[in-house]
């Protein structure tokens, strides 16, 4: 199946997701579609799969003009698309799943479904278990389940956004296999929407590289990675260095926490952080990482144990009250937790600047335009934060965060990220870290954890590994600890209390 | 905030009622009447004498007081239907006061107006109550203290507040004339129940545009758990939303027994409270569109009866333009939602 994509355009309002972009696919082959976020991948590839209707342009299927008004209509004419989040039905089981939108009676064959599922999980030997709660599997195995969905329905052409985005190394492994299983074995189109180059150059075999709503290059592969950020980019960047900051006295200190969440428990959590201190930290998603941030900032409540902070107990407080203290928590969901949709920036200002109780908005959009300008926000003032890309609404998070704060708690802060804002938000945490504040962040990106952080704790199946110094490990070190290993190279277990020296 | 083209604006407007009216035409063609005539006896019902123009004030105290309390608690996204129970409340509140204070007018009836604002408002508290803290859905509980509400008034009336000639549906006893809220001259019209009003709309109107509450109100709405991540006190706001909206149902509660039936009658809330619903969702959930909409339904309330004197067609059919009109300004809004996502 070879699809044209001719002249494409799709604005937002002032926003050209895609002005003009022209693509082909070849049958058989691996395309992968690069570029920094805001970049248009995704809309292209909604456009394609019939989730969004396009402003102009055409697409040709084998050399016919298609027209696709829903997602049901561009599979039923062999195009599917894995969405970045997992667009599955949780309360159901991976079955159910399966037969949904594919045996549509009124009583489907659930044996049949059964038997065509084990099938196809054998296949690729995806490890599915036709019973199971699509709520407790993994990313990576909702994702596997999805794609032999697609296969079922007898797609010929597969777009996977930022596949690899919360599964594991290994599902990584397997995913790739299978991706060239099915191009090469069975002459499926595959689509590989990334901006991680490394991933590209691993598995395409051609790559369209998008910039601004355009096509700035078509290449077959191998590239030079550096030709390939040029076309990114327009220019080459490096991260910046992290200066160094003597540590402060004890900021934040965990004693022995235990969180409980309907999942997971973490028992005995021990940590101190020092002002000017960067923490990473490591481990599959949802090994406990999440619940011990969400109980320093305060959200959840510890089962036992204590929060201090700058040497005052924060235990039993309320959200607010640790928002008063001092620790500021940016979700990873920036745009469902981080920011409220459908509200101004401007509109956030006001919300989180000590406006008196009448709001003058003349001088808070002016002061707004200001910030704009300073963090170098693509946006206006009056703009929806729905509105603006993944990048500019972490600059607007970030803008949000009061100056003076002791502890600055970040879920994933460059996740999705393009290069040039994950430089920015870096520069940006690292100049509040040498006026004292102390970062945690989580991040899936083990450079990243490396990169910047002094101290590092991994977390593994609710337990974390007693926090190492940066200059003590290795990125291979993490990789064991995070699969529940202790490294070749040093000697920490998953202990109960360990606080550090 | 970006403004649309005034013309733009002004078509969405006149679109859908001109679409209702036209459906409306069909159903009364099919009644065998002459729409035309219908709507001229409805107009006329409504504007041939100052006593009806009186009389359309009077309806419109207690649909605007109601829109502009809803006003609040839709924007914090909350379907607050029990104004009909803190109408009634509103109303025992006064009453009570009524039969238990002896005082001269002015402080009789500040405090009637006072007491009819505090039941309200603690009904509309023990609505948010459940919504909050025992994670009761809004509509649940608002129709359940409707019903309880109800029950309480029928029970005062014919129980411990019954007449000395024995209870009836046509309520208490007269309340004394120093409790009545001064009408003007020998009209219906009563200025302060008017001034209440506009006092009432101007600050749903303030605290929704101008102040900090507004704007987390609005953030509550939009996304509660967002709100919350950025240290808003969402529990508290959306208990003040219900108390605030309570406390003008309340008011209107209270006027309606001290200054339209100077008495407490079972049916005293005469379905204001779901009639304001459709006033504040008419007027895209924004204060500065109740009055005029609340005006239209006052307006259509006091002419329909005409339909049935002159016409010997059903009153109720006031109330099929009501709802028609509702539905199809909704049903434009998501259309024209459509469209601008198509250009």
């Amino acid at each position: 199946m070879r699809i044209e994509l001719h002249d494409i355009y799709k604005h937002f309002g002032p926003v050209r997701a895609n002005d003009g972009i022209s693509l082909t696919l070849e049958p058989g082959q691996i395309h992968g579609l690069l570029g920094e976020n805001g970049a248009g991948k995704t809309t292209l590839m909604k456009i394609l799969s019939g989730y969004q209707a396009k402003d102009r342009g055409e697409i040709l299927v084998d050399g016919r003009v298609v027209k696709f008004r829903s997602p049901a209509e561009a599979i039923a004419a062999g195009i599917g698309m894995l969405h970045q989040d997992p667009l599955d039905f949780p309360p159901m089981t991976a079955l159910d799943n399966f037969l949904l939108g594919f045996d549509r009676r009124l009583r489907p064959d659930r044996r049949a479904g059964r038997q065509q599922l084990l099938e196809l999980a054998a296949r690729f030997r995806f490890p599915l278990e036709p019973e199971a709660a699509v709520e407790r599997m993994t990313v990576g195995e909702r994702q596997q389940l999805e794609i032999i969905r697609l296969l079922a329905l007898g797609v010929q052409t597969i777009i996977l956004d930022e596949p690899t985005t919360g599964i594991s190394a290994p599902q990584k492994v397997q995913l790739f296999q299978t991706l060239r299983q099915l191009a090469s074995e069975e002459g499926k189109s595959i689509v590989f929407v990334s901006h991680k180059l490394e991933e590209v150059e691993d598995l395409c075999q051609a790559v369209t590289v998008l910039r601004l709503g355009q096509v700035t290059g078509e290449r077959l592969m191998p590239v030079p990675l550096d030709e390939l950020v040029q076309l990114m980019f327009g220019q080459s960047l490096a991260l910046p260095g992290k200066p160094a900051v003597p540590p402060g006295d004890v900021l934040l200190e965990a004693r022995d926490l235990t969180v409980e969440s309907p999942r997971l428990t973490i028992t005995h959590a021990a940590l101190s952080v020092r002002a000017g201190e960067v923490i990473g930290i490591a481990g599959m998603e949802g090994s406990g990482q999440d619940l011990f941030l969400r109980a320093l900032a305060g959200l959840l409540r510890p089962k036992a144990g204590e929060v201090w902070l700058a040497g005052r107990p924060l235990t039993g407080r309320s959200y607010r009250e640790f928002m008063q203290a001092g620790i500021s928590l940016l979700p990873a969901d920036r745009i469902d937790e981080g920011l409220v949709r459908g509200l101004t920036i401007s509109e956030h200002m006001a919300l989180h600047r000590k406006t008196p109780f009448f709001i003058r908005w003349e001088e808070n959009r002016a002061y707004t335009a200001e910030q704009i300008r300073f963090f170098n926000v693509k946006g206006q003032p009056d703009s929806p934060v729905d509105a603006l890309s993944g990048g500019n609404q972490q600059r607007v998070l970030l803008a949000l965060q009061p100056a003076g704060l002791k502890v600055l708690i970040l879920e994933h802060p460059t996740r999705g990220l393009d290069m040039e804002s994950t430089r920015w938000v870096w520069e940006q945490l690292l100049k509040r870290r040498e006026r004292g504040t102390a970062i945690l962040f989580t991040s899936a990106d083990l450079d990243e954890i490396m990169t910047y952080s002094d101290r590092v704790i991994v977390f593994f199946n609710g337990q974390p590994f007693p926090p190492l110094p940066v200059t003590e490990l290795t990125v291979e070190d993490l990789g064991y600890m995070i699969g529940g290993k202790q490294p070749a190279t040093s000697k920490p277990q998953p202990a109960a209390a360990l606080p550090e020296a | 905030m970006k403004r649309k083209p005034l013309l733009s604006q002004l078509f969405w407007a006149v679109v859908p009622v001109a679409a209702a009216l036209f459906f409306i035409a069909l159903i009364l063609l099919a009644a065998g009447a002459n729409p035309w005539q219908a709507f001229r006896e409805i107009t006329l019902g409504a504007l041939e004498s100052p006593q009806k123009w009186a009389d359309v004030a009077t309806a419109w105290v207690p649909l605007a007081l109601v829109g502009a309390g809803m006003s609040l608690t839709f924007a914090a996204g909350l379907w607050n239907i029990g104004a009909e129970g803190q109408i009634i409340l509103g109303a025992i509140f006064a009453t009570w006061v009524v039969r238990s204070v002896d005082l001269p007018q002015v402080p009789v009836i500040a405090l009637i107006i006072l007491a009819g604002m505090v039941g309200g408002a603690l009904w509309g508290l023990l609505t948010g109550l459940l919504r909050v803290y025992a994670r009761v859905h809004e509509i649940f509980a608002g129709l359940g203290l409707n019903f309880i509400a109800t029950a309480l008034i029928i029970w005062l009336i014919f129980n411990p507040w019954k007449p000395a000639r024995g209870a009836t549906m046509s309520g208490t006893e007269p309340f004394p004339e120093v409790t009545w809220i001064p009408r003007l001259g020998s009209s219906r019209l009563v200025p302060l129940a008017m001034v209440l009003t506009v006092v009432a709309l101007l600050v749903a109107f303030f605290l929704l545009r101008g102040t900090r509450f507004g704007l987390e109100l609005r953030a509550i709405g939009k996304n509660a758990r967002a709100a919350f991540i950025q240290g808003i006190p969402t529990a508290r706001h959306m208990l003040v939303a219900f108390v605030l909206c309570g406390a003008m149902a309340g008011l209107a509660g209270a006027l309606q027994a001290t200054a339209v039936y100077h008495r407490l009658i079972p049916r005293i809330s005469g379905g204001y409270g779901y009639a304001g619903m459709l006033v504040v969702i008419l007027a895209a959930y924004r204060p500065e569109w109740v009055p005029a909409v609340a005006l239209f339904f006052a307006a259509i309330g006091v002419g329909s009866p005409r339909l049935e004197l002159n016409l010997q067609l059903d009153a109720s059919l006031g109330g099929v333009l009501e709802g028609m009109v509702v539905l199809f300004v909704l049903l434009a809004a998501g259309l024209r939602n459509r469209l601008s996502h198509k250009p």
